[in-house]
Protein backbone atom coordinates (compact mmCIF):
# COMPACT_ATOMS: atom_id res chain seq x y z
CA UNK A 1 0.00 0.00 0.00
CA UNK A 2 1.40 3.15 -0.83
CA UNK A 3 1.26 5.89 1.92
CA UNK A 4 -1.47 8.62 1.14
CA UNK A 5 -1.66 10.56 3.61
CA UNK A 6 -3.97 12.47 5.50
CA UNK A 7 -6.39 11.99 1.89
CA UNK A 8 -6.68 8.24 1.92
CA UNK A 9 -10.77 8.19 2.38
CA UNK A 10 -10.71 9.89 -0.35
CA UNK A 11 -8.79 8.58 -2.60
CA UNK A 12 -10.03 5.33 -1.79
CA UNK A 13 -13.88 5.98 -2.11
CA UNK A 14 -13.13 7.61 -5.50
CA UNK A 15 -11.44 4.36 -6.76
CA UNK A 16 -14.13 2.40 -5.03
CA UNK A 17 -17.14 3.59 -6.33
CA UNK A 18 -15.64 3.77 -9.77
CA UNK A 19 -15.00 0.77 -9.89
CA UNK A 20 -18.26 -0.56 -8.13
CA UNK A 21 -20.02 1.70 -11.36
CA UNK A 22 -17.82 0.31 -14.15
CA UNK A 23 -17.91 -3.28 -12.86
CA UNK A 24 -22.08 -2.81 -12.66
CA UNK A 25 -22.54 -1.49 -16.16
CA UNK A 26 -20.31 -4.54 -17.52
CA UNK A 27 -22.39 -6.61 -15.07
CA UNK A 28 -26.00 -5.61 -16.39
CA UNK A 29 -24.88 -5.27 -19.94
CA UNK A 30 -23.44 -9.40 -19.14
CA UNK A 31 -27.07 -10.04 -18.05
CA UNK A 32 -29.04 -8.35 -20.66
CA UNK A 33 -26.90 -9.97 -23.16
CA UNK A 34 -27.47 -13.45 -21.61
CA UNK A 35 -31.37 -13.13 -21.23
CA UNK A 36 -31.60 -12.42 -24.92
CA UNK A 37 -29.33 -14.91 -26.21
CA UNK A 38 -31.24 -17.35 -24.17
CA UNK A 39 -34.47 -15.48 -25.07
CA UNK A 40 -33.67 -15.76 -28.73
CA UNK A 41 -32.67 -19.27 -28.53
CA UNK A 42 -36.07 -20.50 -27.38
CA UNK A 43 -37.90 -18.22 -29.94
CA UNK A 44 -35.94 -19.66 -32.98
CA UNK A 45 -36.20 -23.54 -31.86
CA UNK A 46 -40.51 -22.72 -31.20
CA UNK A 47 -40.10 -20.87 -34.50
CA UNK A 48 -38.31 -23.79 -36.12
CA UNK A 49 -40.88 -26.52 -34.41
CA UNK A 50 -43.98 -24.63 -35.78
CA UNK B 1 -52.84 29.75 -40.59
CA UNK B 2 -54.70 32.65 -39.20
CA UNK B 3 -57.99 30.35 -38.67
CA UNK B 4 -55.58 27.69 -37.00
CA UNK B 5 -54.27 30.33 -34.15
CA UNK B 6 -57.91 31.98 -33.65
CA UNK B 7 -59.28 28.33 -33.13
CA UNK B 8 -56.41 27.79 -30.63
CA UNK B 9 -56.96 30.85 -29.10
CA UNK B 10 -60.96 30.37 -28.64
CA UNK B 11 -60.12 26.14 -27.39
CA UNK B 12 -57.50 27.80 -24.49
CA UNK B 13 -60.05 30.83 -23.73
CA UNK B 14 -63.27 28.31 -23.58
CA UNK B 15 -61.47 25.66 -21.64
CA UNK B 16 -59.87 28.20 -19.34
CA UNK B 17 -57.50 25.28 -18.51
CA UNK B 18 -54.55 27.68 -20.87
CA UNK B 19 -53.83 31.00 -19.22
CA UNK B 20 -55.70 31.46 -16.28
CA UNK B 21 -54.15 28.06 -14.14
CA UNK B 22 -50.58 29.10 -15.88
CA UNK B 23 -50.94 32.85 -14.00
CA UNK B 24 -52.81 31.10 -10.68
CA UNK B 25 -49.40 28.68 -10.31
CA UNK B 26 -46.92 31.72 -11.14
CA UNK B 27 -48.78 33.44 -8.44
CA UNK B 28 -49.00 30.35 -6.04
CA UNK B 29 -45.12 30.23 -6.42
CA UNK B 30 -44.58 33.27 -6.07
CA UNK B 31 -45.95 33.67 -2.36
CA UNK B 32 -45.16 29.99 -1.73
CA UNK B 33 -41.24 31.34 -2.02
CA UNK B 34 -41.43 33.83 1.08
CA UNK B 35 -42.53 30.92 3.25
CA UNK B 36 -39.88 28.64 2.40
CA UNK B 37 -36.68 31.32 2.46
CA UNK B 38 -38.54 34.04 5.57
CA UNK B 39 -40.21 37.17 5.08
CA UNK B 40 -36.83 39.54 5.35
CA UNK B 41 -37.41 41.68 2.35
CA UNK B 42 -33.61 42.30 1.76
CA UNK B 43 -33.03 38.61 1.20
CA UNK B 44 -36.34 38.24 -1.07
CA UNK B 45 -34.73 41.67 -3.04
CA UNK B 46 -32.05 39.96 -4.17
CA UNK B 47 -33.51 36.44 -5.51
CA UNK B 48 -36.56 37.88 -6.37
CA UNK B 49 -35.20 38.24 -10.16
CA UNK B 50 -34.62 34.22 -10.47
CA UNK B 51 -37.58 32.96 -8.74
CA UNK B 52 -39.71 34.97 -10.81
CA UNK B 53 -37.86 33.44 -13.52
CA UNK B 54 -38.29 30.29 -12.08
CA UNK B 55 -41.78 30.46 -11.31
CA UNK B 56 -42.33 31.64 -15.20
CA UNK B 57 -40.88 28.79 -16.52
CA UNK B 58 -42.48 26.02 -14.65
CA UNK B 59 -45.54 27.99 -15.13
CA UNK B 60 -44.80 27.33 -19.24
CA UNK B 61 -44.45 23.93 -18.40
CA UNK B 62 -48.09 23.49 -17.12
CA UNK B 63 -49.80 23.25 -20.33
CA UNK B 64 -47.20 22.11 -22.19
CA UNK B 65 -48.71 18.57 -23.32
CA UNK B 66 -52.24 20.05 -24.36
CA UNK B 67 -50.38 21.70 -27.26
CA UNK B 68 -50.85 18.42 -29.28
CA UNK B 69 -52.91 15.70 -26.87
CA UNK B 70 -56.55 17.30 -27.43
CA UNK B 71 -55.91 17.16 -30.95
CA UNK B 72 -54.45 13.73 -31.26
CA UNK B 73 -57.48 12.56 -29.14
CA UNK B 74 -60.60 14.06 -31.59
CA UNK B 75 -58.22 13.27 -34.63
CA UNK B 76 -58.16 16.60 -35.52
CA UNK B 77 -54.06 16.72 -35.54
CA UNK B 78 -54.54 13.92 -38.32
CA UNK B 79 -56.73 16.42 -40.28
CA UNK B 80 -54.03 19.27 -39.67
CA UNK B 81 -51.16 16.76 -41.02
CA UNK B 82 -52.90 16.84 -44.11
CA UNK B 83 -54.32 20.17 -44.64
CA UNK B 84 -52.53 22.32 -47.23
CA UNK B 85 -50.34 23.80 -44.73
CA UNK B 86 -46.95 22.62 -44.18
CA UNK B 87 -46.37 21.07 -40.59
CA UNK B 88 -44.21 23.06 -39.62
CA UNK B 89 -46.34 26.29 -40.36
CA UNK B 90 -48.86 24.08 -38.01
CA UNK B 91 -46.45 23.61 -35.14
CA UNK B 92 -45.10 27.15 -35.14
CA UNK B 93 -48.78 28.69 -34.96
CA UNK B 94 -49.44 26.24 -32.31
CA UNK B 95 -45.99 27.36 -30.33
CA UNK B 96 -47.68 30.91 -30.89
CA UNK B 97 -50.86 30.66 -29.61
CA UNK B 98 -49.28 28.58 -26.83
CA UNK B 99 -47.30 31.96 -26.18
CA UNK B 100 -49.80 34.27 -26.70
CA UNK B 101 -51.99 31.82 -23.76
CA UNK B 102 -49.36 31.25 -21.59
CA UNK B 103 -45.48 33.59 -22.42
CA UNK B 104 -47.74 36.68 -22.63
CA UNK B 105 -49.99 37.30 -19.81
CA UNK B 106 -46.68 36.19 -18.03
CA UNK B 107 -45.03 38.45 -19.19
CA UNK B 108 -47.35 41.01 -18.31
CA UNK B 109 -48.17 39.71 -14.65
CA UNK B 110 -44.07 39.13 -13.59
CA UNK B 111 -43.71 42.85 -12.89
CA UNK B 112 -46.86 43.02 -10.48
CA UNK B 113 -45.80 39.91 -8.90
CA UNK B 114 -42.29 41.61 -8.84
CA UNK B 115 -44.21 44.10 -5.94
CA UNK B 116 -44.48 40.85 -3.81
CA UNK B 117 -41.26 40.20 -3.39
CA UNK B 118 -39.54 43.07 -3.63
CA UNK B 119 -37.90 43.58 -6.53
CA UNK B 120 -35.46 46.43 -7.28
CA UNK B 121 -37.06 49.00 -9.26
CA UNK B 122 -34.94 49.12 -12.24
CA UNK B 123 -35.10 45.63 -12.35
CA UNK B 124 -38.77 45.68 -13.55
CA UNK B 125 -38.29 46.90 -17.44
CA UNK B 126 -35.51 44.63 -17.77
CA UNK B 127 -37.15 41.69 -16.03
CA UNK B 128 -40.33 42.29 -18.40
CA UNK B 129 -38.62 43.29 -21.09
CA UNK B 130 -36.55 39.77 -20.94
CA UNK B 131 -39.61 37.81 -20.48
CA UNK B 132 -40.72 39.22 -23.47
CA UNK B 133 -38.31 38.28 -25.07
CA UNK B 134 -37.23 34.86 -23.53
CA UNK B 135 -40.59 33.17 -23.24
CA UNK B 136 -41.10 32.64 -26.99
CA UNK B 137 -38.03 30.21 -27.01
CA UNK B 138 -40.05 28.50 -23.86
CA UNK B 139 -42.65 28.19 -25.99
CA UNK B 140 -41.23 27.07 -28.91
CA UNK B 141 -39.06 25.08 -27.28
CA UNK B 142 -42.24 23.27 -25.27
CA UNK B 143 -43.98 23.05 -28.81
CA UNK B 144 -41.09 20.55 -29.25
CA UNK B 145 -40.88 18.58 -26.30
CA UNK B 146 -45.27 18.24 -26.79
CA UNK B 147 -44.56 16.87 -30.40
CA UNK B 148 -41.95 13.81 -29.60
CA UNK B 149 -43.69 12.59 -26.32
CA UNK B 150 -47.90 13.43 -28.27
CA UNK B 151 -47.93 9.65 -28.91
CA UNK B 152 -47.51 8.46 -25.16
CA UNK B 153 -50.27 7.54 -22.68
CA UNK B 154 -48.09 9.68 -20.10
CA UNK B 155 -46.13 11.78 -21.69
CA UNK B 156 -46.72 14.34 -19.10
CA UNK B 157 -43.69 13.70 -16.80
CA UNK B 158 -41.56 12.78 -19.48
CA UNK B 159 -42.11 16.33 -21.17
CA UNK B 160 -40.60 18.02 -18.33
CA UNK B 161 -37.81 15.66 -18.07
CA UNK B 162 -37.29 16.10 -21.66
CA UNK B 163 -37.86 19.94 -22.02
CA UNK B 164 -36.52 21.70 -18.59
CA UNK B 165 -32.55 20.53 -19.47
CA UNK B 166 -33.34 21.99 -22.82
CA UNK B 167 -34.45 25.38 -20.79
CA UNK B 168 -31.32 26.26 -19.31
CA UNK B 169 -29.48 28.64 -21.56
CA UNK B 170 -32.82 30.79 -21.84
CA UNK B 171 -33.20 30.56 -17.90
CA UNK B 172 -29.38 31.59 -17.62
CA UNK B 173 -29.69 34.79 -19.64
CA UNK B 174 -33.60 35.82 -18.87
CA UNK B 175 -32.33 35.06 -15.21
CA UNK B 176 -28.87 37.15 -15.93
CA UNK B 177 -30.76 39.93 -17.54
CA UNK B 178 -32.83 41.08 -14.60
CA UNK B 179 -29.93 40.21 -12.10
CA UNK B 180 -28.02 43.46 -13.96
CA UNK B 181 -30.69 45.04 -14.37
CA UNK B 182 -31.89 45.22 -10.48
CA UNK B 183 -28.37 45.99 -10.30
CA UNK B 184 -27.91 48.91 -12.81
CA UNK B 185 -25.35 47.17 -14.92
CA UNK B 186 -25.61 46.40 -18.30
CA UNK B 187 -27.53 43.86 -19.36
CA UNK B 188 -27.92 44.12 -23.20
CA UNK B 189 -25.58 41.37 -23.58
CA UNK B 190 -27.21 38.23 -21.98
CA UNK B 191 -30.30 40.34 -23.77
CA UNK B 192 -28.92 39.78 -27.00
CA UNK B 193 -27.62 36.33 -26.37
CA UNK B 194 -31.12 35.51 -25.21
CA UNK B 195 -32.95 37.07 -28.10
CA UNK B 196 -30.56 34.66 -30.12
CA UNK B 197 -31.77 31.89 -28.99
CA UNK B 198 -35.66 32.93 -29.48
CA UNK B 199 -34.74 33.84 -32.64
CA UNK B 200 -32.69 30.45 -33.58
CA UNK B 201 -34.97 28.49 -31.67
CA UNK B 202 -38.33 29.57 -33.88
CA UNK B 203 -35.99 29.34 -37.10
CA UNK B 204 -34.74 25.91 -36.05
CA UNK B 205 -37.16 24.19 -34.21
CA UNK B 206 -40.34 24.30 -36.29
CA UNK B 207 -38.54 21.90 -38.59
CA UNK B 208 -37.62 19.36 -35.89
CA UNK B 209 -41.09 19.43 -34.04
CA UNK B 210 -42.63 18.43 -37.18
CA UNK B 211 -40.26 15.95 -37.99
CA UNK B 212 -41.05 14.56 -34.18
CA UNK B 213 -45.17 14.82 -35.35
CA UNK B 214 -44.42 13.24 -38.77
CA UNK B 215 -43.04 9.93 -36.70
CA UNK B 216 -45.55 10.23 -34.06
CA UNK B 217 -48.45 9.85 -36.58
CA UNK B 218 -47.43 7.19 -38.97
CA UNK C 1 -14.50 -4.11 -47.40
CA UNK C 2 -16.76 -0.47 -47.05
CA UNK C 3 -17.74 0.40 -43.30
CA UNK C 4 -21.18 0.09 -44.31
CA UNK C 5 -20.84 -3.72 -43.90
CA UNK C 6 -21.41 -2.96 -40.56
CA UNK C 7 -25.12 -2.13 -40.93
CA UNK C 8 -26.14 -5.18 -41.98
CA UNK C 9 -27.01 -6.94 -38.73
CA UNK C 10 -25.95 -10.41 -39.53
CA UNK C 11 -22.24 -8.91 -40.61
CA UNK C 12 -22.31 -6.94 -37.86
CA UNK C 13 -22.96 -9.68 -35.14
CA UNK C 14 -20.20 -11.65 -36.75
CA UNK C 15 -17.47 -8.73 -36.34
CA UNK C 16 -18.83 -8.42 -32.91
CA UNK C 17 -18.68 -11.25 -31.18
CA UNK C 18 -15.03 -11.59 -32.75
CA UNK C 19 -14.05 -8.15 -31.95
CA UNK C 20 -15.96 -8.06 -27.92
CA UNK C 21 -14.14 -10.73 -26.37
CA UNK C 22 -10.56 -9.07 -27.47
CA UNK C 23 -11.95 -5.33 -26.52
CA UNK C 24 -12.93 -6.63 -23.44
CA UNK C 25 -9.62 -8.12 -22.52
CA UNK C 26 -7.71 -5.26 -23.48
CA UNK C 27 -9.60 -2.84 -21.86
CA UNK C 28 -9.32 -4.76 -18.75
CA UNK C 29 -5.22 -4.85 -19.42
CA UNK C 30 -5.44 -1.15 -19.80
CA UNK C 31 -7.21 -0.63 -16.94
CA UNK C 32 -5.73 -2.76 -14.58
CA UNK C 33 -2.07 -1.18 -16.07
CA UNK C 34 -3.04 2.51 -15.72
CA UNK C 35 -5.11 2.24 -12.46
CA UNK C 36 -1.84 -0.09 -10.46
CA UNK C 37 0.52 2.41 -11.99
CA UNK C 38 -1.18 5.28 -10.98
CA UNK C 39 -2.33 3.91 -7.60
CA UNK C 40 0.65 2.62 -6.19
CA UNK C 41 3.62 3.70 -8.18
CA UNK C 42 3.00 8.15 -9.07
CA UNK C 43 4.58 10.10 -6.25
CA UNK C 44 1.88 12.68 -4.51
CA UNK C 45 1.15 16.57 -6.04
CA UNK C 46 3.23 19.02 -4.19
CA UNK C 47 -0.07 20.64 -3.71
CA UNK C 48 -3.06 18.10 -3.85
CA UNK C 49 -0.67 15.66 -1.94
CA UNK C 50 -2.23 12.03 -2.99
CA UNK C 51 -5.70 13.29 -4.24
CA UNK C 52 -3.73 13.57 -7.61
CA UNK C 53 -4.59 9.92 -7.72
CA UNK C 54 -8.14 10.72 -8.88
CA UNK C 55 -7.26 12.17 -11.88
CA UNK C 56 -6.71 8.32 -13.08
CA UNK C 57 -10.97 8.01 -12.89
CA UNK C 58 -11.82 11.61 -13.42
CA UNK C 59 -10.27 12.59 -16.71
CA UNK C 60 -10.84 9.37 -18.96
CA UNK C 61 -14.76 9.25 -17.37
CA UNK C 62 -15.28 12.94 -17.92
CA UNK C 63 -13.56 12.64 -21.70
CA UNK C 64 -15.75 9.65 -22.25
CA UNK C 65 -18.71 10.89 -20.94
CA UNK C 66 -18.73 13.72 -23.84
CA UNK C 67 -17.29 11.40 -26.73
CA UNK C 68 -20.54 9.00 -25.47
CA UNK C 69 -22.71 11.57 -26.13
CA UNK C 70 -20.55 12.71 -29.66
CA UNK C 71 -20.88 9.16 -30.87
CA UNK C 72 -24.48 8.80 -30.08
CA UNK C 73 -25.13 12.20 -31.73
CA UNK C 74 -23.63 10.82 -35.41
CA UNK C 75 -25.13 7.16 -35.19
CA UNK C 76 -28.27 8.76 -34.44
CA UNK C 77 -27.39 11.11 -37.74
CA UNK C 78 -26.52 7.88 -39.83
CA UNK C 79 -29.89 6.47 -38.79
CA UNK C 80 -31.38 9.68 -39.95
CA UNK C 81 -29.99 9.63 -43.06
CA UNK C 82 -29.36 6.03 -44.42
CA UNK C 83 -31.65 4.29 -42.12
CA UNK C 84 -29.13 1.81 -40.68
CA UNK C 85 -30.87 -0.02 -37.60
CA UNK C 86 -27.55 -0.85 -36.38
CA UNK C 87 -26.41 2.72 -36.08
CA UNK C 88 -29.88 3.39 -34.45
CA UNK C 89 -29.28 0.61 -31.77
CA UNK C 90 -25.92 1.34 -31.56
CA UNK C 91 -27.05 4.77 -29.79
CA UNK C 92 -29.41 3.09 -27.81
CA UNK C 93 -26.42 1.11 -26.45
CA UNK C 94 -24.05 3.98 -25.72
CA UNK C 95 -26.39 5.63 -23.47
CA UNK C 96 -26.37 4.00 -20.17
CA UNK C 97 -22.14 3.66 -20.84
CA UNK C 98 -22.23 7.59 -20.86
CA UNK C 99 -24.50 8.38 -18.46
CA UNK C 100 -22.46 5.48 -16.30
CA UNK C 101 -19.36 7.91 -16.66
CA UNK C 102 -21.43 10.94 -16.07
CA UNK C 103 -21.62 9.83 -12.83
CA UNK C 104 -18.52 8.47 -12.60
CA UNK C 105 -16.90 11.95 -13.45
CA UNK C 106 -19.16 13.92 -11.51
CA UNK C 107 -18.76 11.62 -7.99
CA UNK C 108 -15.34 11.50 -8.71
CA UNK C 109 -14.82 15.38 -8.72
CA UNK C 110 -17.21 15.58 -5.92
CA UNK C 111 -15.02 13.68 -3.41
CA UNK C 112 -11.74 15.27 -5.05
CA UNK C 113 -13.40 18.64 -4.54
CA UNK C 114 -14.40 18.64 -0.77
CA UNK C 115 -10.45 18.54 0.04
CA UNK C 116 -9.00 20.43 -2.84
CA UNK C 117 -11.62 23.19 -2.71
CA UNK C 118 -13.39 22.71 0.85
CA UNK C 119 -16.75 21.48 -0.64
CA UNK C 120 -18.27 18.99 -2.32
CA UNK C 121 -20.17 20.63 -5.58
CA UNK C 122 -19.50 24.27 -6.95
CA UNK C 123 -22.14 25.58 -9.17
CA UNK C 124 -18.82 25.71 -11.35
CA UNK C 125 -19.24 25.83 -15.29
CA UNK C 126 -17.63 22.57 -15.87
CA UNK C 127 -19.73 20.82 -12.78
CA UNK C 128 -23.17 22.15 -13.93
CA UNK C 129 -22.39 21.43 -17.84
CA UNK C 130 -22.14 17.54 -16.44
CA UNK C 131 -24.90 17.66 -14.47
CA UNK C 132 -26.85 18.79 -17.09
CA UNK C 133 -25.68 16.55 -19.72
CA UNK C 134 -26.55 14.14 -17.09
CA UNK C 135 -30.25 15.39 -17.38
CA UNK C 136 -29.49 15.29 -21.00
CA UNK C 137 -28.86 11.04 -20.69
CA UNK C 138 -31.86 10.60 -18.44
CA UNK C 139 -34.30 12.05 -20.96
CA UNK C 140 -32.45 10.13 -23.24
CA UNK C 141 -32.65 6.75 -21.89
CA UNK C 142 -36.50 7.58 -20.83
CA UNK C 143 -37.82 8.58 -24.07
CA UNK C 144 -35.81 5.41 -25.15
CA UNK C 145 -37.99 2.95 -22.49
CA UNK C 146 -41.16 5.12 -23.37
CA UNK C 147 -42.33 4.49 -26.91
CA UNK C 148 -43.13 1.14 -27.57
CA UNK C 149 -42.56 0.79 -31.24
CA UNK C 150 -39.01 0.55 -31.94
CA UNK C 151 -38.62 2.41 -35.36
CA UNK C 152 -40.72 5.70 -33.46
CA UNK C 153 -38.59 4.86 -30.41
CA UNK C 154 -35.36 5.09 -32.52
CA UNK C 155 -36.31 8.45 -34.36
CA UNK C 156 -37.77 10.25 -32.22
CA UNK C 157 -34.91 9.48 -29.63
CA UNK C 158 -32.49 10.54 -33.00
CA UNK C 159 -33.79 13.91 -32.77
CA UNK C 160 -34.03 14.62 -29.38
CA UNK C 161 -30.04 13.91 -29.40
CA UNK C 162 -29.65 16.30 -32.25
CA UNK C 163 -31.67 19.05 -30.12
CA UNK C 164 -30.09 17.69 -27.43
CA UNK C 165 -27.00 18.58 -28.52
CA UNK C 166 -27.46 22.10 -30.09
CA UNK C 167 -28.68 23.12 -26.26
CA UNK C 168 -26.15 21.24 -24.78
CA UNK C 169 -23.14 23.14 -26.33
CA UNK C 170 -25.66 26.28 -25.93
CA UNK C 171 -25.45 25.60 -21.78
CA UNK C 172 -22.02 25.19 -21.99
CA UNK C 173 -21.00 28.58 -23.29
CA UNK C 174 -24.05 30.04 -21.09
CA UNK C 175 -22.82 28.46 -18.14
CA UNK C 176 -19.45 30.44 -19.05
CA UNK C 177 -21.21 33.20 -18.94
CA UNK C 178 -22.89 32.34 -15.60
CA UNK C 179 -20.06 32.09 -13.14
CA UNK C 180 -16.31 31.73 -13.18
CA UNK C 181 -15.24 28.50 -12.45
CA UNK C 182 -13.20 26.92 -9.21
CA UNK C 183 -11.96 24.12 -11.96
CA UNK C 184 -8.92 24.28 -13.52
CA UNK C 185 -9.02 24.59 -17.47
CA UNK C 186 -7.30 21.98 -19.83
CA UNK C 187 -4.62 20.04 -18.80
CA UNK C 188 -3.91 17.39 -21.20
CA UNK C 189 -4.26 20.43 -24.50
CA UNK C 190 -1.40 19.15 -27.19
CA UNK C 191 -0.40 23.11 -27.89
CA UNK C 192 0.16 23.93 -24.61
CA UNK C 193 3.13 24.70 -22.34
CA UNK C 194 2.31 24.09 -19.36
CA UNK C 195 0.71 20.63 -19.43
CA UNK C 196 0.96 18.00 -16.73
CA UNK C 197 4.42 16.23 -16.14
CA UNK C 198 4.84 13.26 -17.21
CA UNK C 199 4.82 11.26 -13.89
CA UNK C 200 1.19 11.53 -14.29
CA UNK C 201 0.39 11.87 -17.94
CA UNK C 202 1.76 8.94 -18.92
CA UNK C 203 -0.06 6.09 -16.20
CA UNK C 204 -2.81 8.65 -17.43
CA UNK C 205 -3.14 8.21 -21.41
CA UNK C 206 -2.87 4.10 -20.09
CA UNK C 207 -5.90 5.03 -18.18
CA UNK C 208 -7.77 7.10 -20.69
CA UNK C 209 -6.93 3.91 -23.57
CA UNK C 210 -8.43 1.83 -21.07
CA UNK C 211 -11.48 3.86 -21.15
CA UNK C 212 -11.93 4.23 -24.58
CA UNK C 213 -11.43 0.54 -25.15
CA UNK C 214 -14.09 -0.30 -22.40
CA UNK C 215 -16.61 2.02 -24.27
CA UNK C 216 -15.67 0.38 -27.58
CA UNK C 217 -16.38 -3.09 -26.43
CA UNK C 218 -19.43 -1.99 -24.21
CA UNK C 219 -20.89 -0.19 -27.06
CA UNK C 220 -19.96 -3.14 -29.26
CA UNK C 221 -21.60 -6.08 -26.66
CA UNK C 222 -24.70 -3.59 -25.98
CA UNK C 223 -25.36 -3.48 -29.64
CA UNK C 224 -25.70 -7.18 -30.44
CA UNK C 225 -28.15 -7.70 -27.41
CA UNK C 226 -30.29 -5.31 -29.04
CA UNK C 227 -29.94 -6.55 -32.27
CA UNK C 228 -31.02 -9.82 -30.86
CA UNK C 229 -33.65 -8.02 -28.59
CA UNK C 230 -35.28 -6.67 -32.10
CA UNK C 231 -34.75 -10.01 -33.92
CA UNK C 232 -36.80 -11.45 -30.56
CA UNK C 233 -39.49 -9.12 -31.49
CA UNK C 234 -39.71 -8.88 -34.82
CA UNK C 235 -40.08 -13.38 -34.09
CA UNK C 236 -43.07 -12.76 -31.17
CA UNK C 237 -44.55 -10.37 -33.73
CA UNK C 238 -45.01 -13.07 -36.34
CA UNK C 239 -45.70 -15.37 -33.88
CA UNK C 240 -48.83 -13.33 -32.85
CA UNK C 241 -49.66 -12.81 -36.70
CA UNK C 242 -49.63 -16.43 -37.20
Amino acid sequence: MPDLGSYAVEVMSAYAVSITLLVAVVALSFVQSRRARRALDEAEGRARDA
Amino acid sequence: MTALLLRDLRLAFRSGGGFGLALAFFLIVTILVPFGVGPDTSTLRIIAPGILWVGALLACLLSLDRIFAIDREDGSLDLLATAPIPLEGVVAVKALAHWLTTGLPLTLAAPLFGVLLNLAPPGYVWLTLGLALGTPALSMIGTFGAALTVGLKRGGLLLSLLVLPLYVPTLIFGAEVAQRGTSNLDPTTPLALMAGITAGATALLPFAAAAALRVNLR
Amino acid sequence: MSFWEFANPRRFMGIADRIVPWAFALAALCLVTGLTWGFFFTPDDFRQGSTVKIIYLHVPSAMMAINAWAMMLITSLVWLVRRHHVSALAAKAAAPVGMTFTVIALATGAIWGQPMWGTWWAWDPRLTSFLILFLFYLGYIALWSAIEDPDTAADLTAVLCLVGSVFAVLSRYALLFWNQGLHQGATLSLDKEENISDVFYFPLLVCIAGFVLLFIALVFYRTATEIRLRRLHAISLRERMA
